[in-house]
C-alpha cells in the first residue's frame, strides 16, 4: 500500500491578475504580478519558495525561466505538460514533493498573454491527422460532441444552457471577462466554428496570470489565510490525438475522478462545489458524466433547466468558467483558485454558502489529459 | 525525407505509410504476435508490444464514427469536413468524406477509402459511393 495524499498539503495563499486590460505586457510578466499576489496572499518572502511548477505553451524550459526571473534556486521543478490540466497535475507532484521533503514550499504558476500579445502557435505535434486540416483544438471537441448526441440524444439546445449557466455566474463576479445578459437562443444562433460547435460554445482568449502556493499541511496554520487542504487526486490519459481516443463520449476524467474520491474519502454527492473545464460547453456535459455527478448520457438534461447555474442543485464552474470568466490558453489553475476561494468564503455575490468540499477536473490536449483534484476545509480532513 | 529514416537507413514505419500513399496504396500494419491490426504507423505494436509489424493491404472499407465541419470562408476554400473513420480491421483514423456535402455526412454511414489529393498532397480519403477502381 503506498501512502496516501489525503490531506498531506494545503494551499496557503492565491494570486490572480485581472483578465483583461493587460496589453504590453508579456506572458511572464502577467505571471510575476500573480505570483506577487500569491505571495502577498501567504504572507511569505520570494526567498521561500524552493518549488518550481510551472508550464506554458509558449517555451521550453519554463521552470528555469521562472527560478531565473524571481531570482530562486529551487530544490524541486516540475515543467511536465500535459496541456491545460497541467496545473492541477503539477499539484499532485506538488503535493508528493511536498511530502517527501524535496521542497517546503511550492510555487505553481501560469502567465499568459493569449488576448493582446503577438500570436504564438504551440509547437507542432506532426502527426497523421495534419494534412486533414483539422481547426484544432475545436475539432476534437466538436467530434466529442457530434458523438454524444448521436449516441444519447444530447441537443444543441443543452450544449447552450452550459454557456447560458456560465454567463450566470459570470455576471455574479465582477473579475469575470463577459457579463452581459446570454440566452439559449443568442448561443444556438451564433456563428457556426465547427459543427456542432458555434462560437459561443466555445471559452474565451484571454490574458491572465494566475499562481498557487502550497506547504505540508503540519505548518498550513502558519499563514495568515485559512488554509485549504487536499484530499484526493488523480491524473489518467487514454490518447493524445482525437482519433486515438477508445470512446469519443468517455474521458479520462472517469478514471480520474474515481481515484480523487477514493483517495478523498468522499462521493460526487458530498460535494458543494464543482470547477470543470470548460474549454467548450461538451467538457462540462462529459466531466459531469465521466465524474459521476449524473449518469453517462443524462448530462444534456442535468445541465437544463437551470441545474448547474446560480440557485440550481449543483454549483458549477462559479468564476464564469473559461467559457464567461476567463481563459489564457491553459485553464488549469483558474479552476483550483476559483475552488480554493470558494472554500475560503471569499467570493461575494457568487460564494455558494458553507462550502466544504470542492472538486476541479482539470482538462488537456483534446480530452486527453484529465486530473481531478477535491479539496476541503479544515473541518474535512 | 531523412526526417523518418533510422541510423540503418532504413525508412521508419512513418515514411513505409507516406511511401506508399504516394505510389496510390493504403497499407496499414499487423502485428505477427498479437493479430492486432496497427494505426497510425508504430515502430512497436501499441496493443503487445511487439516490434514484428508487417504491412497488409486493407479492406477500404469503414464506417463514420464521428463527424464534423469546419466552417471557412469560401474565398478560403470553403466547408469541410472532417471525419472520424473505424476501418474494418479495427483501427479508427481521421480522415475527410469528400462526395458528400460536409454537412451531409452522418455517424453511421458507410464509407471507401481511396488515394486523393488535398493541397495537391496525397492522402487516404472516404467516399460514401464506390469510386473507380481501388489500387491496392
Amino acid at each position: 500500500m503506498v501512502a496516501s495524499l489525503r490531506g498531506s498539503a494545503a494551499v496557503v495563499g492565491v494570486g490572480l491578475t485581472e483578465f483583461t486590460g493587460l496589453p504590453g505586457m508579456n506572458h511572464m510578466e502577467i505571471m510575476a504580478r500573480a505570483v506577487e499576489r500569491a505571495i502577498l496572499d501567504a504572507g511569505i518572502q520570494k526567498n521561500e519558495i524552493d518549488g518550481i511548477f510551472s508550464a506554458n505553451f509558449v517555451e521550453l524550459l519554463t521552470p528555469l525561466t521562472v527560478a531565473e526571473y524571481f531570482g530562486l534556486n529551487p530544490t524541486y521543478m516540475d515543467g511536465t505538460n500535459t496541456g491545460g490540466s497541467v496545473f492541477v497535475n503539477s499539484m499532485q507532484s506538488a503535493a508528493a514533493a511536498l511530502h517527501l521533503g524535496l521542497c517546503n514550499v511550492a510555487l505553481i504558476c501560469y502567465g499568459s498573454n493569449s488576448a493582446t500579445g503577438p500570436f504564438t502557435h504551440p509547437p507542432a505535434m506532426h502527426t497523421v491527422e495534419d494534412i486533414y486540416k483539422p481547426r484544432n483544438p475545436i475539432t476534437p471537441y466538436a467530434l466529442a460532441a457530434a458523438r454524444h448526441m448521436h449516441e444519447y440524444g444530447t441537443t444543441k439546445e443543452q450544449l447552450a444552457e452550459v454557456a447560458v449557466s456560465a454567463r450566470k455566474w459570470a455576471q455574479l463576479n465582477p473579475a469575470a471577462t463577459m457579463r452581459d445578459p446570454l440566452t439559449v437562443e443568442d448561443v444556438m444562433t451564433a456563428r457556426m466554428i465547427v459543427d456542432p460547435l458555434g462560437l459561443l460554445d466555445c471559452c474565451l482568449v484571454s490574458d491572465g496570470g494566475a499562481a498557487m502556493i502550497m506547504v505540508r499541511s503540519d505548518r498550513a496554520k502558519d499563514f495568515p489565510k485559512k488554509p485549504v487542504y487536499m484530499l484526493g487526486v488523480g491524473s489518467r490519459t487514454d490518447h493524445n490525438l482525437i482519433s486515438a481516443m477508445p470512446n469519443l463520449c468517455v474521458t479520462p476524467a472517469k478514471a480520474a475522478a474515481a481515484a480523487a474520491f477514493a483517495m478523498a474519502g468522499v462521493t460526487p454527492a458530498d460535494i458543494d462545489v464543482v470547477e470543470l473545464y470548460d474549454a467548450f460547453t461538451i467538457n462540462t456535459i462529459l466531466f459531469l458524466e465521466d465524474m459521476g455527478f449524473c449518469q453517462k448520457g443524462e448530462g444534456g438534461h442535468f445541465v437544463s433547466n437551470g441545474n448547474i447555474a446560480p440557485g440550481g442543485s449543483l454549483p458549477v464552474n462559479t468564476n464564469g468558467g473559461g467559457l464567461s470568466c476567463v481563459h489564457p490558453g491553459m485553464y488549469g489553475m483558474f479552476l483550483m483558485i476559483e475552488a480554493v476561494q470558494q472554500l475560503r468564503g471569499e467570493c461575494g455575490e457568487r460564494q455558494v454558502d458553507g462550502a466544504k468540499l470542492a472538486a476541479c477536473n482539470g482538462n488537456g490536449g483534446f480530452l486527453a489529459s484529465q486530473v481531478t483534484a477535491i479539496f476541503g476545509t479544515e473541518d474535512t480532513l | 525525407m531523412d526526417k523518418n529514416k533510422s541510423d540503418t537507413g532504413q525508412p521508419g514505419p512513418l515514411q513505409v505509410f507516406e511511401d506508399h500513399v504516394s505510389q496510390g496504396e493504403f497499407r496499414i500494419q499487423q502485428c505477427k504476435d498479437c493479430g492486432s491490426h496497427v494505426f497510425y504507423p508504430r515502430y512497436l505494436c501499441n496493443h503487445c508490444g511487439s516490434s514484428e509489424l508487417k504491412w497488409v493491404e486493407v479492406s477500404g472499407r469503414g464506417i463514420v464514427y464521428s463527424t464534423s465541419v469546419v466552417r471557412r470562408k469560401p474565398e478560403r476554400g470553403g466547408d469541410y469536413n472532417i471525419a472520424l473513420i473505424d476501418l474494418e480491421e479495427g483501427p479508427r483514423m481521421m480522415s475527410r468524406v469528400m462526395d458528400v456535402d460536409p454537412d451531409q455526412v452522418t455517424i453511421g454511414m458507410a464509407v471507401s477509402a481511396h488515394i486523393g489529393l488535398i493541397d495537391d498532397k496525397p492522402a487516404v480519403v472516404f467516399y460514401n459511393k464506390e469510386q473507380g477502381d481501388k489500387e491496392w
